[in-house]
């Protein structure tokens, strides 16, 4: 019987290449979740849409701060990894906590630019297209919470196992999920904030 | 300030005291749960349950779990149906019949939702687990965890819907809740809420159970497996798994736009301040065509395993299969717009879709023709599974063909929302995703427990299903042309009422399908020592699935097998007739690695359904309970380095000398 004729051996390391190609299936799907905001977003933007025009109530100045804050952390993030390489806790430790900070002045100046538009009169109740714009941005925002909060989880972990396999394979997780957030954050601000302000 | 924090906008009124019917069903629903309850404390079962099935991370079993949910809510939909039909039957001129609107609203919602959600997709999940790893040779899914997790999500979706039947209300609204009769203004009570947390929930399930298996078949296929030399039911089921991770993240920002309407006010589907309720329309059919598809496309693939099997012969075409079943999944994705032709998007779109549709009907062609030149000069055994393929055949052709009609965009305008469409996709949903599904239940019924079902009473069910979908589904053809629309609760035009009646007859001759089944099942267990499969290959099968014991051992494959051909077992078989079986005792076992069960998936539902049903009832303190719950879970789960064991070689070797003593008996 040729079908069971080969004992075969499983190794660990497969399981890793497994995993990985799962995760890059969860970002896909996360990419069409936000096509479809974004399709929304659109939609609800028509020219003559009802509502206050987003336009006189952003301030490209502070958006593009808020870019450079999350496109530091990338960066930070990206540094992180390389230092893993050398085996020790402390580097990793470091860039981990700076790409937090990063990551936090981002979802804050997001808070804080959302809680002034309501105060404008820019609220996501006042019409379908100030819906979608929360909504959209909201979103992302969202996310990079949740990636503020495993980041914070590494920041635990990596003390306490050192740096092994498993630690590794979830950096490059979370490498991912914080790059594609990064991606789609240059489509929000191509979008949402240089052709809304145009 | 507190009760109101806690409790929220729930009150014991929202107990339905007052309508008879649904506390009788709640009754007999907690004198069941309870008898239950009862019988696995009085057993002493509760450890046994937890360990070996609560927690367990076996896709065999996880199967089982799956085909019990949909088999329990099949029931539920199906006294919906009957309800309807019950109504429908005698609700003419003067009579008004049982159910007041408002409630048949709910009941027609109901079903709907039920059977596509909590009956077909768990359904076909079950079958895929049960099936899918021991057709590519792999020991389990490539996330057994995530495997756990994904079934209790979806069984805390379908806990949630049902929940609805005695706290508060379901939605009213029809399956898919369009605005703006879902919206706040038209919908003020929790029925929506229940409906969008419901799916919410159930469809992270299914998103990452469809992660999962795109994951499994790409990269868990024994050696030699190349792609197209998988059964065709991986493939069937890779292809349904890909639009599964294309479409229902569109079904997850639909309904969380539509709940951020009216939860939070938002403007995205209401009729004024700019929103435009069209856009659900587009945006749920975006996934919801798709959804027929991911229904359908397995289905497909269980009719190619059959008809080559019981026809004792290679499937015809396997190329041509492939090549079918992957245009319609590309297909599938651009014909979104003929589930609304009267929206008015002008001649040159409907156009675009109704074509697109239309040649939809060329891959599903290829495919019938498939099947039959299987099954021409086949030595073909009539056994139950097959029984089923034939009746798919006319039903489903009949199916399709009054879909291309109503493809064309004037057609349907005259069709739409017509009794003629209810007719038009209960005969492809019935007769080609359920059928196909009880062709895959009874086909791989012994593979997962044992022993094979009673073929007498499996006939006696196929007949009167059968029977009994043509005589309840035919007269809406001729309703509907007649200007019978759907969801109506009592209608004026007594000329109708002779085809509602005879329709309601069907739907008596189905159930009597429907208790033979359970019959069935009984009977089967009862007389599972004479049924026994001693091989684990009771239909004398093609696929690899066939090699073990019946039911499969946990490990699966005692060697990870190798594969040279499409039908690798069929060849094994031919082959063994020269050398002779080998003698488990000749082989050198190893120990092998296996994946721990762990709790952390149901707690994780557990959560998530407290906070489900927090949010449909505004109960913002359990809401952050649950809230924390399912992250916190999540997070524990990552500090868990115990994840795995080892079942040991002389295990092994027991388990496989058994099978061979009782398979050459």
């Amino acid at each position: 019987m040729s079908s069971v004729a080969v004992a075969h051996h499983e190794h660990h390391h497969d399981t890793d290449s497994i995993d990985v190609f799962g995760f890059w299936l969860y970002i896909l799907t996360d990419c069409i979740l936000f096509a479809s905001l974004f399709a929304t977003y659109v939609v609800l933007h028509h020219p003559g849409a009802y509502g206050p025009d987003l336009k006189e109530h952003i301030s490209l100045n502070y958006v593009l701060v808020e870019t450079f804050a999350l496109l530091a952390s990338n960066f930070t993030f990206g540094l992180a990894i390389i230092s893993m390489k050398k085996n020790k806790v402390q580097m990793p430790l470091f860039w981990l906590v700076l790409t937090f900070i990063f990551g936090a002045i981002f979802v804050g100046m997001e808070v804080t630019e959302f809680v002034n538009l309501i105060e404008e009169g820019y609220s996501y109740t006042t019409s379908g297209a100030a819906s979608a714009f929360f909504t959209l941005v909201g979103t992302h925002g969202l996310h990079v919470s949740f990636g503020l909060l495993w980041i914070l989880t590494m920041i635990i972990q990596i003390p306490m196992f050192g740096i092994n396999q498993t630690i590794k394979r979830r950096m490059v997780y979370l490498g991912l999920f914080w790059n594609f957030l990064d991606i789609v954050w240059i489509f929000l601000f191509s979008i949402v904030y240089l052709m809304g302000a145009m | 300030m507190l009760q109101e924090l806690i409790f929220g906008k729930l009150t014991l009124d929202a107990i339905p005291w007052d309508v008879p019917i649904v506390m009788g069903v709640g009754v007999v629903v907690a004198l069941g749960a309870l008898g239950v309850l009862g019988y696995i404390t009085y057993a002493r079962k509760w450890g046994y349950l937890w360990t070996d099935w609560i927690t367990t991370i076996d896709h065999k079993k996880l199967g089982i779990m799956y085909m019990i949910l949909a088999g329990v809510m099949l029931l539920r939909g199906f006294s919906d149906a009957v309800m309807m039909r019950a109504q429908q039957a005698i609700a003419a001129g003067s009579n008004m019949g049982y159910l007041p609107p408002e409630h048949y609203d709910q009941i027609f919602s109901a079903h709907g939702v039920i059977m596509i959600f909590f009956v077909a997709m768990p359904f076909m999940f079950g079958l895929m687990n049960m099936v899918i790893p021991l057709q590519i040779g792999a020991r389990d899914v490539a996330y057994p965890y995530l495997n756990n997790f994904s079934f209790w999500m979806t069984f805390v979706g379908a806990m949630l819907i049902n929940i609805s039947l005695f706290v508060g209300k379901f939605a009213a609204t029809g399956w898919l809740a369009y605005p703006p009769l879902s919206e706040t203004y038209f919908s003020p009570g929790v029925g929506v809420d229940y409906y969008v947390w419901g799916l919410q929930i159930a469809g992270v399930g299914t998103l990452l159970a469809g992660v999962n298996f795109i994951a499994t078949i790409m990269k868990m296929r024994c050696p030699g497996m190349t792609l197209m030399k998988m059964p065709i039911f991986v493939w069937s089921v890779l292809c349904a798994m890909i639009l599964v991770a294309l479409s229902f993240p569109i079904l997850t920002v639909t309904l969380a736009l539509l709940e951020l309407d009216r939860m939070m006010g938002m403007h995205f589907f209401t009729q004024f301040a700019g929103g435009n309720m069209m856009m659900y329309i587009n945006l749920i059919w975006a996934w919801g065509h798709p959804e027929v598809y991911i229904l359908v496309l397995p289905a497909f693939g269980i009719f190619s395993e059959v008809a080559a099997t019981f026809s004792h012969k290679k499937l015809f075409g396997y190329t041509t299969m492939v090549w079918a079943i992957a245009i319609i999944t590309v297909l599938s994705f651009i014909v979104w717009v003929h589930h609304f032709f009267t929206m008015g998007s002008g001649g040159n779109v409907n156009s675009f879709f109704g074509i697109a549709t239309m040649i939809i009907a060329i891959p599903t062609g290829v495919k019938v023709f498939n099947w039959l030149f299987t099954m021409y000069k086949g030595r073909i055994n009539f056994a139950t599974p097959m029984l089923w393929v034939t009746a798919f055949f006319t039903t489903f052709a009949i199916g399709g063909m009054t879909g291309v009609l109503m493809a064309i965009p004037p057609v349907d305008f005259q069709t739409h929302n017509s009794l003629f469409l209810i007719a038009h996709f209960h005969n492809v949903i019935i007769g080609g995703v359920l059928f196909g599904y009880f062709a895959g239940l009874i086909y791989w019924w012994p593979k997962a427990f044992g022993f094979t079902l009673d073929e007498k009473s499996g006939k006696w069910a196929f007949g009167f299903w059968v029977t009994g979908f043509y005589v309840a589904f035919m007269p809406l053809y001729v309703l509907g042309l007649n200007g019978a629309m759907r969801r109506l609760s009592h209608y004026d035009n007594l000329t109708w009422q002779p085809y509602f009646i005879v329709a309601a007859i069907g739907s008596a001759l189905i159930f009597v399908g429907v208790c033979f089944q359970i019959w069935q099942i009984f009977i089967s267990i009862k007389n599972r020592a004479a049924l026994r499969d001693k091989t684990g290959d009771p239909w004398n099968g093609r696929t690899l699935e066939w090699t073990m014991s019946s039911p499969a051992p946990d490990y699966n494959f005692a060697f990870t097998p190798t594969v040279k051909d499409i039908d690798q077992f069929w060849l094994d078989k031919e082959n063994a007739k020269e050398i002779g079986p080998i003698h488990p005792d000749k082989l050198e076992y190893n120990d092998i690695h296996m994946p721990k069960n762990t709790s952390v998936g149901f707690w994780i539902a557990m959560f998530s359904g407290l906070f489900g049903f927090a949010m449909v009832w505004h109960m913002w303190i359990p809401a952050a309970v649950g809230f924390i719950g399912m992250i916190g879970s999540v997070i524990v789960r990552t500090f868990d380095k115990d994840t795995d064991y080892y079942i040991k070689a002389d295990v092994v070797k027991k388990t496989e000398l058994a099978h061979f003593k009782e398979a050459i008996s």
